[in-house]
């Protein structure tokens, strides 16, 4: 039954990949593992757990002050992942990119700073049909204070942004485009090399949100021209707290401080306070350093895959997946871009997702059902929530099978 | 097993819920929302001086929200609403306790197999809790949270 194209297969080998990954090595239910939930939280190869293991083990200290031996230590890992996410995104200077908790904080600390600072009453955002609630309500909240207008790009049934509609949302108030590169509960992959240049015609900023994208393609910030891209390490096979923003510098300079406290200075008196230069301004207090350094392990484990042999892999496993899924009477797939990447959000005729997900889970599959926070999604599809299957690289065509073995049982169970 | 959750009682009254229509006459009316799924569930009753003479349900939910406001539409009509408070009460028990099973609770025992799924605790419960509220009248709507 399983197969994938013997070009790829054979320049990559899973069951090698899967060895790395010691939580799939379980039953649950007294069934193997199947973990079909990594746009939730991929799963940690050891590399990234020895990683974390060892700075606290060995090296464990604060950074940036001290001058004792395990403070270099400390600092100079941390500092590593910075130069790591340099070269993952490909981004001109280590300085355009911050530490945040996640990609939430990320395009929160865009809308605190960069927004507040340079939206005013009748400006307008533009984001899309299919963000995740992360990209909608910072945006609406600042919408909110500054008396701005929230717009929102439509999209089609088969889950594709209208970009000749965009277009005409354009105008010279539009101040920011924020869209996801690769949405979450759809799949859809954006053309967002384009959105960018419409936006830059426009005269407006584009914010990519690449918590989806990050962990099964190649990212090039400076290709796509973006101003702030962001991404979450617990995606990507990194520890959960812990995640990226890109800006570009001439932006980053000219942004206020996120948060004021500690490292985020040059000179503190009572009568004024001289920031640091970027990134350090936007990174007040001791940051996730474990989680830094694990994100760092996490990226040298996806360069060592290869961004691009991850996402030719993927690419065949979701092509296998949609076609076997589609095989099944009465499945609706919701979205069905024509660009899609590693989701396979669907329903069942009379059968609620949460019975689906119950159901799968008593057979050791994992999988994420409800709303995967983008509710405008769901009422878009005139559907409550949807069952979603995710795919990361440590899958196989094997457990789709397996995946679709337990949506006849379910059926069997409704019939 | 699977089984112990979708007893055949459950599938019956997720795939044909009774008392599932919108109420003309009710004099009492509450909203249920369970953000976790997005269920959402209406409630009618009938209300005659202390006694729940009708109840009925609109709305959809998973195989389990959707039965257990089945099964408890038909429980409690007839009962007064300290009757009713006591069998919500009994519920709860049955699905987040220990305890064993009540027998003033009649056919909603099938839910027991509820309580060896944390997860889907809320989803039996959305009802109840709407109906709390609905003999409270609270103004605000029921949320499994």
């Amino acid at each position: 039954m399983s197969t994938l194209s013997s070009a790829v297969t054979a320049s990559f080998d899973v069951e090698k990949i899967r060895e790395d990954f010691p939580v799939l090595k379980q039953s649950v239910h007294g069934k193997p593992l199947v973990y079909l939930d990594s746009a939730a939280t991929a799963q940690k190869p050891y590399q990234v757990v020895e990683a974390i293991r060892r700075f606290h083990e060995v090296d464990c200290a604060n950074i940036h002050r001290g001058v004792h031996e395990l403070s270099q230590r400390s600092t100079a890992a941390y500092e590593e992942t910075r130069s790591k996410v340099r070269r993952f995104l490909h981004a001109r200077s280590k300085d355009e990119l911050i530490f945040v908790r996640g990609t939430t904080e990320a395009i929160n600390l865009v809308t605190a700073t960069w927004g507040r600072r340079n939206i005013q009453a009748g400006d307008e955002i533009v984001i899309s049909a299919m963000e995740h609630h992360s990209n909608i309500v910072p945006w609406q909240m600042l919408c909110e204070e500054k008396g701005a207008k929230l717009r929102v790009i439509p999209m089609n049934e088969r889950g594709e942004l209208l970009l000749e509609e965009y277009e005409k949302l354009l105008n010279p108030r539009t101040r920011m485009v924020a869209v996801a590169h690769v949405s979450n509960a759809l799949g859809t992959i954006n053309p967002v090399r384009q959105i960018i240049e419409m936006a830059h015609r426009a005269g407006a900023l584009a914010l990519i949100d690449g918590a989806q994208s990050a962990p099964h393609m190649k990212v090039d910030v400076h290709a796509l021209d973006a101003d702030f891209y962001a991404f979450s390490g617990h995606k990507v096979f990194g520890p959960t707290g812990i995640g990226i923003l890109y800006g570009k510098r001439k932006l980053l300079d000219a942004m206020p401080p996120y948060q004021g406290g500690g490292d985020m200075i040059k000179v503190v008196t009572f009568e004024k306070t001289t920031y640091n230069d970027v990134p350090y301004k936007f990174e007040a207090g001791t940051p996730n350093i474990a989680g830094g350094i694990g994100l760092g392990a996490a990226l040298d484990y996806i360069q060592k895959l290869s961004p691009d042999h991850i996402a030719a892999y993927e690419h065949q496993l979701l092509e296998y997946g949609t076609e076997r899924l589609s095989e099944i009477p009465g499945l609706r797939l919701i979205g069905t871009a024509r660009e899609k990447a590693s989701v396979l959000s669907f329903v069942i005729d009379g059968i609620h997702p949460h019975d689906i997900g119950t159901i799968l889970d008593q057979q050791g599959i994992a999988v994420r059902t409800g709303h995967h926070c983008a509710q405008p999604v769901m009422d878009f599809f005139h559907v409550p929530a949807t069952t979603r299957a995710s795919l990361a690289v440590y899958n196989t065509a094997a457990e789709i099978d397996t995946l679709v073995a337990g949506i006849h049982k379910v059926k069997e169970i409704f019939s | 097993m699977v089984h112990d959750l979708y007893q055949e009682i459950i599938l019956d009254h997720s795939k044909r819920p009774r008392n599932h229509h919108p109420m003309e006459d009710a004099n009492r009316e509450a909203d249920g929302y369970n953000p976790l799924c997005g269920d959402k569930l209406k409630l009618f009753l009938k209300m005659e001086g202390d006694v729940v003479k009708d109840a009925s349900f609109i709305g959809a939910g998973c195989a389990i929200s959707t039965s257990s406001a089945s099964l408890m539409t038909e429980s409690i009509k007839g009962k007064t609403r300290e009757e009713a408070l006591k069998l919500l009460e009994r519920f709860h028990e049955l699905l987040t306790t220990d305890v064993s099973v009540s027998k003033d609770l009649g056919k909603l025992v099938v839910f027991c197999g509820v309580r060896d799924y944390p997860a889907r605790v809320k989803c039996a419960t959305l009802a109840w809790h709407t109906l709390k509220n609905a003999l409270a009248e609270a103004p605000e709507p029921a949320t499994t949270e």
